[in-house]
This record gives C-alpha cells, sequence and structure tokens, in this order.
C-alpha cells in the first residue's frame, strides 16, 4: 500500500514536470531556451515528451502491477466478507467488540430471535438465523456491495490503463527503436516522403492530423513524432467538397464544418456528411474530426511598384499562398514568399466611430527573403484605409514573428492610385534634382555664391541630409544630429534639419503640382499641404520599410482548407468501460458502508437474555449514531424489561 | 453519546422512504416537474436531445435534493422566482438593464452578483464575530446572509444566462464558459455545501472557516471585474458549444467546492489541535467530527471530480479527436485526483488521521486551486480559453 501511495504522489510529480515544461516543442526552442549542454541532459531524461518516456511508461506499468496483485490479494478476503454471515462467532469475541450492548427479555429466544430479525429486515438488513446448542444466534449484514466499490474502482485502473496502452504509440517507439521506421523532420512533398517514414493501414493506433483544400483529397494523415512526422496511410480517401465558417461581429470564429466525401474500393457510392467541431464522423473505426482550418493556398495578383526606381511600370505577379517566387531588383535577387491570405480583418474600433469592430478588408502577408537568407515579414491591406478622410494604403512590415507590425502608409490620391506618391518619390530620391533645388535656396534663402568657400560644403551637406531622409527616414537623421551636435543645441539643430528636409522636398513638391498642372501662384490649399505631409511621414519610413518594392493586393481567389484530425483508437472503448467502473466502484466505497449486527439469544426459564453486537467495515462516526438507534429500536421491540446494564 | 429525539423519531419509523414522504415533498416534486416542463416548451427550440436530456435529470436530481435536504427548496424558489421576475423585467430587449429599477439595482446579473459578494463578505464577518463572542444569534444571521448570497449568486448566473441569449441567439450559453463566471459557481456551491453541513452538525462556527475561501473568490471576481472587466458575456469559441459543459463543469465545481470546503476544515482541525484549550476548541466542533467532516467532503469531492473528469475525457474525444491529450488542463485534473487518491489511500488503509491529513487536506487546496486557476493564467494548451 505505501507503494500504492507512494506510486500516485510519484505519477502526480511526474505529471507536473510535464505541464510546466512545454512538451513536443522543435527541439530548437528548447535549445534556445535551455543552452545545448541542459538540452542534451533534459533530452536523455525524455522531459521533452514526458508522457511517452520510458521512466513514464515504467511508473504506470508498476501502478498496473501493483493495483492488480493488491486487487489479487484483496478480493478473495473481500468477496468472502461480503458473503458470509459469521453466524458461528463466539460470545467472547463479540463482548470484545466497539459497539455491544445487551439485556433480558421475557419472551421465548425463538419468538425473539423472529422478532428482532423482522425488525432488522425492516431497516434493509439481510438476515441470516442459526439455532445453537442453548443460543439463538441472528446475524444480519448490510451495505456490502460497498466492499466491491474498492474491486471495483481498483480492477478500473488496470482497465483504464490498458485501454490507454493500446491507444499509446509504444509499439511505434519500439519499431523506431528497432530501426524500422524513421521520423522524418525535413517537410517534403507527401509523395517524397521515404518507405521508413510511412505507416501503413495495418497500424491499428494513431492520432494524425491533415489539411485538404476545398476540391482536393487525401488518403493519409501526418503523425507528430517529437521534431518530426510520419505519415499514416488510410485504407480510403477523404475529399473535401466545400468548407464553410461563420464569424462573430468580432472576427472570432463561430463555427465551422465541412462536407467531407469518404471513397473507399470497399464502397459503390462514396459516403457524403458535414462535419464540425464537435460533431466528428466516425467510419469504419476512423474517427474524422474537425480541427482546424487554414488557407488552401488563395490565388492572387500582386501589383509591385519598385521603390528604387518608383516611376518605373509596377510588375503583375500571379502568387499563390504557400508559393515562393523570384524577385529581380536593383538591390539583387528577392524570394517573395507568400506565407497567408485574409479575406477580411477585424479589429476592435476607436471609440469614435461609434461601432465595436472595425473590418480592414483582405489582407496578404508574405516575406521577402534575401540571397543571404534573410527575411523581412510584410502584411499589405488591398482596401485604402481613411485616416480623417484621407485615403491610405497600408503595409506592416517586422523582422520577427515576435515583433509588432510597424505601418507605412502610403497617402493615395482621390481615385484610389498611388501614380502621384511614386512621381514625387521619384523626384526625392534624384540627386541632381535635390542638388539644384539646395543650390537655389542657397542663393535665395542664404545670399550665399558659389564662390563662398562654404557653399559647396553647405550644399553637400544639405543633399546628404535629404538623402538620409529619404533612404533611411527620420531616425538616421536624429542620429546623425546625435552624433554631430551637443546635447543641449540637439533640439533647434534637429528642427534646422527638419526645415531644410522640408524645404527641399516642398519645392520639390510644388514642382509636381506644377506639373499637375495646379496654379500654385496663390499658395497650396489644405488638402494638399495635407497630401505633402502624409507624403513625408512617409518617405521618412521607407528606408526601415526595407523592401525593395511595395506590393498592392488586386484580384484574388479565396481558398479555404480544413483541417481534419483522424484517428484510431481501439483502447477507447477499454478506456471507458474502465471509467464506467470506476464511477460505480468510488460511489460505491464511499457511500455504501458494510456493517455487520449479531443478536445472540439465550433462553433460561423463560426469559431471554440478548446481547447485541455491532461492526462496520470502517468505523464511521455515523455508525456509533446507527447503533444507539438500533439498540433502542431492538431494546423497544423486545420490551426489554431490564434497562441497560 | 445521546440520540437527538429528531433522530430517534425517524429512525425508529421504519415505513419506506417513499412512503414517508409529506404533502409537501409531492407538492415540491410537482413544483419542480411543472418547472422543467415549463422551461421545456419555452427554450424548447433551443435545445438539442441531450440537453433535454440533462434538464429533466437535473429536474429528478433537484427533486432527490429537495426530498433528502428540505432547504433546498426554500432556495430553489426564490431563486425561480426572481429569475423569472428578472427575465420577466428583461423582455426582449437587454438595454432595460439600465431603464428598469429592479434590474439596474437588484436583479440584472451584474446587480445580482454584486449583492452575492457584498453578502458573503459580511457573512465572513459576521460568522467571525459569532465565532468570537460566542453569540448563536448572530450566526444565525450570518447562516441567513450566506442563504441570501447563495440566492442572489445564482440568480446572477441565471439571468447571466437568459441575458446571453439576449445579446444574440448564437450568443447565448450556460454561465459556465469562463474563469469570472466559474467562480461565481465554485462560491454558490461551495456555500451549498458548507450549508448541508452546517446543518447536519448544527454548528455554525464552521462558518467562519469556510466563507473565508468564498470572500476570497469573492475578492477575485470584484478584481476581475473591475479590472479587467471580465463580467462582459463572451461569445463560445466552437470547441466549447456542446451539451457536455452543462454536466462537466458543475461536476468539477462540485469537486473543488467540497475540496475547498475540506482544507478550511483543515485550518480550523489545526488552530484547535494546537491550543486545545483555546476558545476556538470550546466552540468549534471537536477534532474528531472536524477529522470525521473532512473526510466525507473529500469523498463527495472525489467521487465528483472523478464523474468530472471523465466527462471531461469523454468531452474531449468528441472535440478534440481524443479523450486523453495530456493538456495541460487535464493533467492537472489528473494531479488533483492522484492527490486525493493518496489522502484517501492514507486515511483508509493507513488509518492516518488529523494533523498530516489536515495539512494535506490544505495543501490539496492549492494544487486544486493551481488546477482551475493557474493552468490558465501560467499554462497555455488546448483548454486556453477563459485565459486571464
Ligand atoms: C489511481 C489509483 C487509485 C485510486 C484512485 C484508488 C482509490 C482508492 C480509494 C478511494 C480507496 C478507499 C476504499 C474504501 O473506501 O474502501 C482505496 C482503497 C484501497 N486501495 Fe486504492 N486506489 C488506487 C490505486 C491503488 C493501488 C495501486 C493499490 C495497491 C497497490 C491500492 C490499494 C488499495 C487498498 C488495499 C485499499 C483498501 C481497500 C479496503 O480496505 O476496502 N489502490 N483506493
Amino acid at each position: 500500500m505505501n507503494l500504492a501511495i507512494t506510486l500516485l504522489v510519484a505519477i502526480a510529480i511526474a505529471a507536473i514536470i510535464g505541464t510546466v515544461l512545454q512538451q513536443n516543442e522543435p527541439y530548437n526552442n528548447y535549445i534556445m531556451k535551455f543552452g545545448p549542454y541542459w538540452f542534451e541532459v533534459f533530452k536523455s531524461l525524455g522531459l521533452f515528451n514526458i508522457y511517452g518516456a520510458p521512466w513514464f511508461l515504467a511508473l504506470l506499468g508498476v501502478l498496473l502491477v501493483s493495483t492488480s496483485t493488491c486487487v489479487y490479494r484483496n478480493t478473495p478476503a473481500i468477496i468472502k466478507d461480503m458473503r458470509h454471515f459469521r453466524l458461528g462467532v463466539k460470545e467472547k469475541s463479540l463482548r470484545a467488540f466497539h459497539h455491544v450492548d445487551e439485556w433480558q427479555a421475557p419472551d421465548s429466544a425463538a419468538s425473539l430471535a423472529e422478532s428482532l430479525g423482522k425488525r432488522l429486515q425492516l431497516r434493509g438488513y439481510q438476515v441470516r438465523h442459526k439455532q445453537h446448542n442453548g443460543y439463538q444466534m441472528v446475524a444480519a449484514m448490510r451495505g456490502g456491495m460497498g466492499r466491491l466499490g474498492y474491486i471495483l474502482s481498483h480492477v478500473a485502473i488496470v482497465v483504464i490503463c490498458i485501454g490507454g496502452l493500446l491507444d499509446g504509440n509504444l509499439p511505434l517507439k519500439l519499431a523506431e527503436m528497432n530501426g524500422d521506421i524513421k521520423v522524418e523532420t525535413r517537410d517534403l512533398p507527401v509523395s517524397k516522403i521515404p518507405a521508413e517514414s510511412t505507416l501503413g493501414i495495418e497500424n491499428s493506433s494513431f492520432r494524425g492530423s491533415v489539411n485538404i483544400p476545398e476540391g482536393s483529397r487525401g488518403d493519409f494523415v501526418f503523425l507528430a513524432m517529437r521534431d518530426g512526422y510520419l505519415l499514416q496511410k488510410l485504407p480510403f480517401t477523404v475529399a473535401l467538397e466545400d468548407f464553410r465558417i461563420e464569424h462573430y461581429p468580432s472576427g472570432m470564429p463561430k463555427s465551422f464544418e465541412s462536407d467531407l466525401l469518404i471513397i473507399d474500393p470497399e464502397l459503390k457510392e462514396p459516403l457524403r456528411k458535414t462535419i464540425s467541431v464537435n460533431h466528428p464522423w466516425v467510419y469504419k473505426g476512423y474517427a474524422i474530426y474537425q480541427a482546424s482550418f487554414s488557407d488552401g493556398g488563395s490565388e492572387m495578383q500582386l501589383q509591385s511598384w519598385s521603390l528604387d526606381n518608383p516611376t518605373a511600370e509596377p510588375l503583375q505577379i500571379d502568387a499563390v499562398v504557400n508559393g515562393t517566387q523570384r524577385l529581380a531588383t536593383p538591390r539583387g535577387e528577392y524570394a517573395l514568399e507568400v506565407i497567408d491570405f485574409k479575406p477580411f480583418n477585424v479589429f476592435p474600433a476607436d471609440e469614435e466611430s461609434g461601432k465595436k469592430f472595425r473590418n480592414y478588408g483582405p489582407s496578404v502577408i508574405f516575406k521577402l527573403r534575401a540571397t543571404n537568407g534573410e527575411a523581412r515579414e510584410y502584411v499589405n491591406y488591398q482596401a485604402a484605409l481613411m485616416v480623417d478622410g484621407r485615403p491610405f494604403l497600408l503595409s506592416g512590415m517586422r523582422s520577427t514573428p515576435s515583433e509588432e507590425y510597424r505601418f507605412l502608409h502610403i497617402p493615395m490620391s482621390a481615385d484610389g492610385s498611388i501614380d502621384r506618391f511614386m512621381r514625387f518619390l521619384a523626384k526625392a530620391q534624384d540627386e541632381a534634382l535635390i542638388t539644384e533645388v539646395t543650390q537655389q535656396q542657397a542663393a535665395t534663402d542664404l545670399a550665399m555664391q558659389p564662390d563662398n568657400p562654404m557653399y559647396s560644403q553647405f550644399v553637400n551637406s544639405m543633399v546628404g541630409l535629404v538623402q538620409l531622409f529619404i533612404t533611411e527616414g527620420i531616425d538616421a537623421v536624429v542620429t546623425v544630429a546625435e552624433q554631430n551636435v551637443p546635447e543641449e543645441r540637439r533640439e533647434e539643430a534637429l528642427s534646422s534639419y527638419i526645415k531644410v528636409v522640408q524645404g527641399v522636398l516642398g519645392t520639390l513638391y510644388v514642382d509636381l503640382l506644377r506639373e499637375e498642372g495646379v496654379d500654385v501662384s496663390s499658395g497650396i490649399n489644405e488638402a494638399q499641404a495635407l497630401y505633402f505631409d502624409d507624403a513625408l511621414n512617409a518617405f521618412s519610413l521607407i528606408g526601415p520599410y526595407g523592401s525593395p518594392v511595395l506590393m498592392r493586393l488586386q484580384e484574388y481567389k479565396h481558398v479555404e482548407a480544413t483541417g481534419l484530425q483522424i484517428t484510431r483508437a481501439p483502447g477507447q472503448n477499454v478506456v471507458y468501460l474502465g471509467c464506467v467502473m470506476l464511477m460505480a466502484g468510488v460511489f460505491f466505497m464511499f457511500y455504501l458502508h458494510h456493517r455487520r449486527l449479531w443478536i445472540r439469544i439465550e433462553e433460561n426459564e423463560g426469559r431471554s437474555s440478548v446481547l447485541f453486537a455491532a461492526a462496520a467495515h470502517r468505523e464511521r462516526s455515523d455508525f456509533d449514531k446507527e447503533f444507539e438507534t438500533l439498540c433502542a429500536d431492538l431494546r423497544h421491540n423486545s420490551n426489554s424489561v431490564l434497562s441497560r446494564i | 453519546m445521546s440520540v437527538s429525539s429528531e433522530v430517534m423519531q425517524s429512525e425508529f419509523d421504519t415505513t419506506p422512504f417513499l412512503k414517508r414522504l409529506g404533502a409537501f415533498d409531492w407538492v415540491w416534486a410537482l413544483l419542480v416537474i411543472a418547472g422543467s416542463l415549463f422551461t421545456h416548451n419555452l427554450y424548447g427550440q433551443l435545445m438539442d436531445g441531450y440537453e433535454v436530456g440533462i434538464l429533466y435529470g437535473s429536474a429528478v436530481g433537484l427533486i432527490g435534493l429537495g426530498w433528502g435536504w428540505k432547504p433546498l427548496r426554500g432556495f430553489s424558489l426564490a431563486v425561480a422566482l426572481i429569475s423569472l421576475a428578472a427575465i420577466g423585467l428583461y423582455g426582449a430587449e437587454l438595454a432595460r438593464a439600465d431603464t428598469s429599477f429592479f434590474l439596474k439595482f437588484l436583479i440584472s446579473s451584474q446587480s445580482a452578483i454584486m449583492w452575492m459578494s457584498a453578502l458573503y463578505v459580511m457573512a465572513t464577518a459576521t460568522y467571525m464575530f459569532a465565532l468570537a463572542v460566542g453569540s448563536d444569534f448572530s450566526g444565525k444571521v450570518a447562516s441567513a446572509m450566506t442563504w441570501s448570497a447563495t440566492v442572489m449568486g445564482t440568480v446572477g448566473l441565471m439571468v447571466r444566462w437568459r441575458e446571453s441569449y439576449l445579446l444574440g441567439a448564437d450568443i447565448g450559453h450556460i454561465p459556465v464558459s469562463n474563469l469570472y463566471e466559474v467562480f461565481i459557481l465554485f462560491s454558490i456551491i461551495t456555500a451549498l455545501l458548507y450549508l448541508t453541513y452546517e446543518r447536519r452538525y448544527n454548528n455554525r462556527a464552521i462558518g467562519a472557516f469556510v466563507l473565508t475561501v468564498i470572500s476570497a473568490a469573492v475578492g477575485f471576481i470584484l478584481w476581475y471585474t473591475f479590472d479587467r472587466e471580465a463580467h462582459h458575456i463572451q461569445p463560445l469559441v466552437p470547441a466549447l458549444q456542446s451539451y457536455w459543459m452543462k454536466i462537466h463543469v458543475p461536476a468539477n465545481f462540485v469537486g473543488y467546492g467540497a475540496f475547498a470546503l475540506a482544507a478550511m476544515l483543515g485550518v480550523a482541525y489545526l488552530m484547535i489541535d494546537r491550543r486545545p484549550e483555546g476558545m476556538l476548541a470550546k466552540r468549534l466542533p471537536s477534532t474528531e467530527v472536524l477529522d470525521d467532516i473532512m473526510y466525507k467532503a473529500i469523498a463527495l469531492g472525489f467521487a465528483f471530480f472523478t464523474v468530472a473528469t471523465v466527462l471531461g475525457a469523454m468531452w474531449a474525444a468528441e472535440a478534440w479527436g481524443g479523450y486523453w491529450s495530456w493538456d495541460p488542463k487535464e493533467t492537472w485534473a489528473l494531479i488533483v485526483w492522484l492527490n486525493y487518491a493518496a489522502w484517501l489511500h492514507l486515511r483508509l488503509t493507513k488509518g492516518w488521521r488529523g494533523r498530516p491529513l489536515a495539512w494535506w487536506a490544505i495543501v490539496g487546496l492549492f494544487v486544486t486551486l493551481f488546477a482551475f486557476v493557474g493552468v490558465n493564467m501560467f499554462l497555455s494548451g488546448l483548454h486556453s480559453y477563459g485565459t486571464l
């Protein structure tokens, strides 16, 4: 028994470790968390998959064995105890009981035995009589089933463990140890997955998952194994006809369901059924669950604007989610990896809008990977985002998934085009133009002539400043100020820098307006001024944005994929049987108390002396009470003449 | 040891249970049946077969409990009437919560829950006072407060249930779906369990201890409401949209409540155990009785927790595609269960009693606490709704 308790506690502790330490993550995460040394230690202890670790299974094994032996040892005694009434108990041992009472009664032993026996029966006791020579013995018993509770609950433990074992992946582990199977860690197309990483349909228990895009099919699932996976074949093909998802106003999924088709060589007609969360489909012992959903390879057209040559015609790119393609740019070749597509994006709306949520419309998420492998992640929204009534094109950037996106707001023209912005950007990038403008400013504002010794230095630094702003953004300008100007004069220096940049770009902007045929003789209007500010804000971020191109999402075709979990668990019903036994057993144990009563009646000259004794399997305080009332009752019914001795 | 005449009477009369029931018992039964029929045809179109089963199942359970524990009837009737009043006042529009006086200040779920919180805290103070000065009267007052707090809490949940449907038929669900809601459930169930023992052992001194836990829960509810705005009704993620929730969660909380009760008895036990001559020792039940109630509470908790865990496994099999995934919440349920299994073995097979088990029961409460709050706070997993 000590063993039992130790086991229970030991398993509990092991289980705790397993919850504190994230299980079955990619090994790299662990290496990053614990460093190579501890990683190896933990790995060898199987801490990354405790519940499959040999020592943990061993613990369960010991529990199984010890419980069975324990039941095996106790059961015969308990059964015997449940069935025997112990009519032969000696008077001495009766008197030794904790609950004893005795009294005298006028009636004959036989009749008394009769009536008291009845009395006990009325109280739900089973009663047996025996005529010994010289005295009558009445033995009664109740709640024997309580003892069965122990057997039930403990056998249940064994049954559950066995059921669990049937469903566990122990066989796989063994096969792996023998080298019969090998966990695949590369991500390969299914057709390329080697045979030693593929499991046939004979594998009787597994739990795998697979994503099936709308309109396609599969006859396999992937079993996640530590840092890799195995391919599990199915004896039938599952096809996804249609996937539907509904959302709450908050954008949170409300329900999703899949119209599935099972194509089984053994069937003339394919089977059709719709599954949803909490409503699986069980076919031939394979259970198919609606587990998740994802993008199934949405197709879209992207318009790629060069940020190095803004006035060039944008390229049309046909992209598909999870697809990759090469992208030649002045900064070298990039790989465009489309990660995800969202048909809508709901976020909490700001207060004044009155509405709780706001839909930002479709978006595409992609990575641009340079040849050196470095990649930045971008999210681009298709629809114009209105801010104070002005339309912007929204694109977010981050260098690691853990960061928040930093958003670039590109001001659009009323017609939703960004050509104008690009033309302005082109001017701002044009060194010759900038130089020209600065020279003019030097001449007009500062009345500085080219022969002035400061002249060229002044012009160069101004040009440098503007270029810095355009290519690396406002932060770079600030850094320059921090490096070159002492603390106390930094403020004003910075503001003068910014004035310069604004001055130069302002002049370019006015040129732009002129070219567009706007009459600027009487200054520019509010809207034009705002556009200028917006454009400058955008410029100041284009550097950090770090992309050679700006992608605009055009047409798209949304394709969804259903995430199915397909399992085979022959042990499930065994486990359920065990569970039922466990529940029954536990209630029996606690709510049926095994109690025994004995009434020994000895008759001499027409009087009977009654000896009443009782015992409960576990002396519970309630039993004292019951005994009291029993005594009172029995005395009362044997109209005892003498009160308690 | 003498037997109170009342017990004598009941024990003396050996007529079968059903025959012993009086007119009132049958009125009670009829009321409950009527009530569930009423509910059925009022909301029947929102229920699936299982839920109808659960409805009538709980009706039968309620009748039985009401027969075994008379005070439950008054309680249920109060809850039913007040909740119906609130639902009536709402009619079909949630906005009434701010316009109708009674809803605004008394029985909209939010107000009802605030009343519950206030009353529980007051009850705790009163129980402590009663214990300190040994005043029987204030003890009775404390019980009354506890009863009314429990009524208000239950009303709060009932009305919240309705409110969720007023938010939108597709949002409606039984209010046991997140930490905020289950903490209310926890307070109510713990209180009810305590009240049964209070009557059974006819001693109010334990109240000071048990209500302390409830007040702690109330503290959490208030923080959660005012700091985290957690009282807003949230729609359910698909995995939670199942009849299983209606049985799995309540079963769990009978377990949690019982364990909490046991732990506080453990505290009481240790306090008198330390100073056997002290004032507490005079006013609290004897250590033997405490020890016995502690066992009963843990036995009850263990039984229900076993059922709850099994139900959980069955639900998991349906929602996640496996009856056991070693998901943190699942695993912690197992840990709690093993912990009390060990406790029971120590007591029932090794014959341990008293101090060590009292300590163990207290530690058990922290294990339990972690299983139902800690996991959501610190660990992620399939259960990671109801996160803080
Ligand atoms: C998870 C595993 C287990 C659980 C939940 C469990 C539960 C229980 C419970 C609740 C009792 C109280 C029985 C009563 O009130 O009569 C009990 C009794 C007992 N258990 Fe276990 N048990 C477990 C494992 C074991 C193991 C592994 C052993 C032996 C190695 C064991 C041996 C016993 C014995 C001998 C008793 C006393 C039976 C009696 O006197 O009626 N149990 N168990």
